[in-house]
């Protein structure tokens, strides 16, 4: 067979693709009408479970950013069983990440002894104002209903590990 | 110095006299012309300012530093963890490369190895991240070349490999997944078969961009012959990776060195070029990404069961020692010498990236070239502004 | 009733004017916008595969004017140190120039502009002032991309108004007239080795004359692989760097609208213009071409036109750039030779037959 010149061939590929897109559809969505959805580990935004934190400044330290802020105090609450002592209980005054600083590393979410961030694949909280981005510990446990359960692993997983 | 490289010198020489002689008899002079901070072609923030006699450069010299980040200072105050999401930023199209000899020099130092699941996963990903990294010079080629329609195909399938390494990690971008002693987490259930699909796509992507540019007799006249880099001269400069291998080097760490990675379990050929122009160079890319699905393939077929993690304290503290740890990153040799004096963090580390070695020769390089070859120059050499800069 | 009648002596002089300066509008912005939506936006995204603009009016149809309302209120900005009144003056001289081309294009046997006897010659002239507005708006920028995107424009237009020169020159030794109107109908009247179903279009016997002139036409709209003046990685789109809002809009009309006019203009020389063959309908002469012809005609001219744009625009969405010198070698030692070779095989066979 001749060589095909390169510049024919080249007008081959985008007409080839031209009359593919015709047939099958484009690579692209529509954006706001179509959505994509996000691997189940996307890192989106992080969403706080409340209860579970202790406040124990683990993420505002290891932040690389430093854009969580913490502020707590301590509370005596009802003891668990009656007849017990009165407990001390860290109280969570203000959660706050500032998602304009934010470099989605995911090292708050991994040090957390407590298990109480989580990574949530919801990625639609733009604003038009930047202050707006500074997520209160409300707006964060709002987020919990979106974090999805961790994907099943790959053959092969040593299935003991973390969850 | 060769003989290409003395022409490339003559008509430098020549073209100082003529433009001398031009400038008593006609009182012209040349131009300055200031690429960049802000130009297309400099994929950020590199200036490169050329004297120019009408479109011919008499002399162009970089001038980088616009987008640093002071990296190298930072690590100073960052604990372990806290810098492989720093490293991340600097090559960000091909993050995971990036982390990965950090965490082993940290390994070293620390005497733990990953273990072999561990290993095998790096190495895929790794391999991804250059194949992410390189499909996108691939479509960035036509556009400095004036062709518009690659760049939309390098997107369109790098988004494949985007989303595997997304599913994977968890980052699109910046993965931050590997850790001292292994990785943050295992494979989710799917992912060897989505990423051989993929790999399929990406063949099928490479015969499409071959036959789209790289056979194109336009493409072809605009890169032959232009910005030729002996082999000496490359080595004088020290250059790496791609930009080394099409100069006619047979070099290449992921074979030559024995690291705790999957290579050594894979059979691959290394790519080389002997013409050391800027078509070898865009050549030698295209074929490692070819090279680079195959191995992907290869180390699918064999990851081993196991753990991920070694056994590593939780809070890591990196005993007293120094340690310096290269790979074969997308863009060259990248390396980190790490100094520990048993803190949380490093007390210093020497980032040795493969962009601003690379780019050292554009003042040799781009003498007696014109305007237009400059663009071809650069984009051919594929330097990314964070690896530069840093 | 007649269109020529309609345009002569019957109505007063501004009615007249009047129809002729609307003509001109819809004959310039009506190719324009067709090929900027139909090329521009949807083909190059086909062949992209993605679907470009899709939100402004069905399938995006309306892209066209939420861009020219977003140009509009944008700022005019001009550099500090520009030449202020040429700055200004130059985007109108590469538009003027696409106006004065559309003239003496005919769109039906009535339905023309003017009937210009010098046709072909004046459409190769007033063709080249674009290429004057390019160079005074990369001198006056006061900007060193814009000033080598001009030199850049001179140098090409010197390089490649030859050979297209050259290869008209071969149409009008076979039509033996510069008259475009006479062009189109020697072509259509004429029949091909005693085969008149198709008329004889010239894209057939001037094969080579077709090839070079698009070649050419390629490079004087600037269009990939010759868009070196505009050169958006290199130069940064060279002498439009410095334009905004209206004055870049004016360049855009132009840029896509000269694409349309020199499409017509191929398809006159070329493809037969608005007519269809004579002998379909038992034409014989002008006078004898059912009125209706004034209507279809500007359409099938039309037709044409997007086919022959289509290959202008197939062609730069799939090749990059030449260098300029690479140009020039490509201009004078390959275009030029062929061009010539070709008018004296046409005069050859000329004569001969």
């Amino acid at each position: 067979m001749a060589k095909v010149p390169g510049l024919v061939k080249g007008l081959g590929v985008t007409f080839g693709t031209m009359m593919k897109t015709f047939k099958e559809g484009s690579n692209t969505v529509q954006y706001p009408h179509v959505k994509e959805t996000p691997p189940l580990r996307a890192r989106g935004v992080i969403a706080l479970h409340e209860g579970n934190c202790t406040s124990c400044m683990l993420c505002v330290r290891s932040c690389p950013d430093w854009c969580i802020y913490i502020e707590g105090h301590k509370e005596m609450a009802p003891p668990r069983r009656a007849g017990g002592a009165a407990r001390k209980v860290n109280k969570l005054d203000r959660f706050d990440i500032d998602y304009a600083l934010c470099m989605y590393c995911g090292i708050c979410v991994d040090v957390c002894p407590f298990d109480a961030l989580f990574w949530s694949p919801e990625y639609e909280y733009s604003e038009p104002r930047i202050a707006d981005l500074l997520h209160d510990k409300t707006k964060l446990g709002e987020w919990m209903e979106t974090v999805p359960e961790a994907p099943e692993l790959e053959v092969g997983a040593d299935k003991k590990g973390k969850k | 110095m060769s003989l290409l490289g003395d022409r490339q010198q003559l008509a430098y020489i020549a073209a100082q006299a003529a433009d001398a002689r031009v400038n008593v008899e006609l009182e012209t002079e040349g131009m300055t012309l200031n690429i960049g901070p802000q130009h297309p072609a400099t994929h950020g923030t590199l200036r490169i300012i050329a004297r120019l006699d009408g479109e011919q450069v008499l002399w162009a010299d970089p001038s980088c530093g616009y987008m640093h980040r002071g990296y190298e200072k930072l690590t100073e105050v960052r604990s372990y963890p806290q810098v492989t999401a720093l490293v991340n930023r600097i090559d960000w199209l091909g993050s995971f490369a990036n982390e990965v000899p950090f965490i082993l020099a940290a390994e070293k130092l620390m005497g733990v190895e990953a273990p072999s699941r561990a290993q095998h996963i790096r190495t895929i990903l790794f391999e991804l991240s250059r194949i992410a990294n390189v499909t996108l010079f691939l479509g960035d080629l036509g556009v400095q070349l004036g062709a518009v329609t690659p760049v939309f195909f390098a997107f369109r399938d790098r988004e494949y490999v985007l989303n595997l390494i997304e599913g994977a990690t968890g980052g699109r971008f910046h993965p931050n997944f590997d850790r001292i002693g292994g990785l943050k987490d295992d494979l989710p259930a799917g992912f060897i078969d989505e990423t051989r699909n993929v790999m399929k796509k990406l063949r099928g992507f490479c015969d499409q961009i071959e036959d789209l540019l790289f056979g194109n007799e336009i493409f072809q006249s605009r890169t032959r012959g232009i910005g030729v880099i002996p082999k000496d001269v490359a080595l004088q400069y020290g250059m790496s990776g791609a930009n080394l291998r099409a100069s006619g080097v047979d070099w290449d760490l992921r074979r030559d060195q024995k690291l705790p990675l999957a290579y050594d379990k894979v059979d691959f050929k290394v790519i080389t070029h002997p013409d050391g122009d800027s078509f070898a160079r865009c050549w030698v890319r295209l074929q490692e990404v070819r090279e680079s699905t195959r191995i992907v393939d290869q180390l699918l077929e064999t990851i081993p069961a196991g753990p991920i993690m070694a056994k590593v304290p939780k809070i890591i503290k990196v005993p007293e020692g120094e340690a310096w740890v290269s790979t074969e990153n997308p863009l060259g040799e990248m390396g980190y010498y790490v100094v520990s004096q048993g803190d949380m963090g490093p007390f210093r580390v020497k980032i040795r990236s493969a962009s601003f070695n690379n780019i050292s020769i554009t003042p040799w390089l781009l003498k007696g070239v014109y305007v237009p070859d400059i663009i071809t120059i650069l984009a051919s050499l594929y330097f990314i502004l964070g690896d530069i800069d840093r | 009733m007649n269109l020529a009648t309609l345009l002569s002596a019957d109505l007063p002089y501004w009615a007249q004017s009047l129809l002729r300066v609307l003509g001109g509008l819809v004959a310039v912005l009506l190719p324009a916008g067709t090929v900027v939506y139909l090329f521009l936006f949807k083909m190059m995204s086909f062949m992209q595969s993605r679907l470009g603009p899709m939100e402004a009016g069905p399938q995006g149809s309306m892209q066209l004017f939420a861009e020219v309302g977003k140009w509009l209120q944008k700022e005019d900005i001009y550099p500090a140190r520009a030449d202020k009144f040429i700055f200004k003056l130059a985007p109108l001289i590469v538009l003027a120039s696409t106006f004065l081309l559309v003239v003496v294009v005919p769109f039906g046997p009535d339905a023309l502009f003017t009937n210009f006897e010098a046709g072909v010659f004046y459409a190769l002239a007033v063709s080249s002032v674009s290429v004057l507005g390019i160079l005074i708006a990369g001198w006056a920028s006061a900007n060193k991309y814009s000033l080598l995107g001009g030199l850049r424009a001179a140098g090409q237009l010197i390089a490649y108004e030859l050979p297209m020169v050259l290869a008209v020159v071969g149409v009008v030794i076979q039509a033996g007239t510069m008259n475009l109107q006479q062009i189109v109908l020697a072509q259509n009247a004429d029949s091909m080795f005693g085969f008149s179903g198709l008329g004889n279009p010239y894209v057939i016997t001037q094969f080579v004359g077709f090839i070079v002139f698009m070649i050419a036409v390629q490079a004087e709209l600037t269009q990939t692989p010759f868009d070196m003046p505009i050169a958006e990685s290199e130069l940064v789109s060279g002498y439009m760097t410095e334009y905004s809002g209206f004055r870049f809009l004016i360049f855009f009309i132009g840029e896509f609208a000269t694409a349309g006019v020199f499409s017509m203009i191929a398809s006159v020389l070329f493809l037969g213009g608005w007519a269809v063959p004579f002998s379909w309908f038992g034409w014989t002469t002008i006078d004898s071409i059912d009125n209706w012809m004034n209507i279809v005609g500007p359409l099938i001219l039309f037709t044409k036109m997007i086919v022959i744009v289509f290959f202008i625009m197939w062609v730069r969405f799939s090749f990059p750039r030449f260098r300029e010198d690479q140009l020039q070698k490509f201009a004078w030692k390959v275009l030029i030779p062929v061009s010539l070779a070709n008018i004296m095989v046409t005069a050859i066979l000329k004569v001969a037959f």
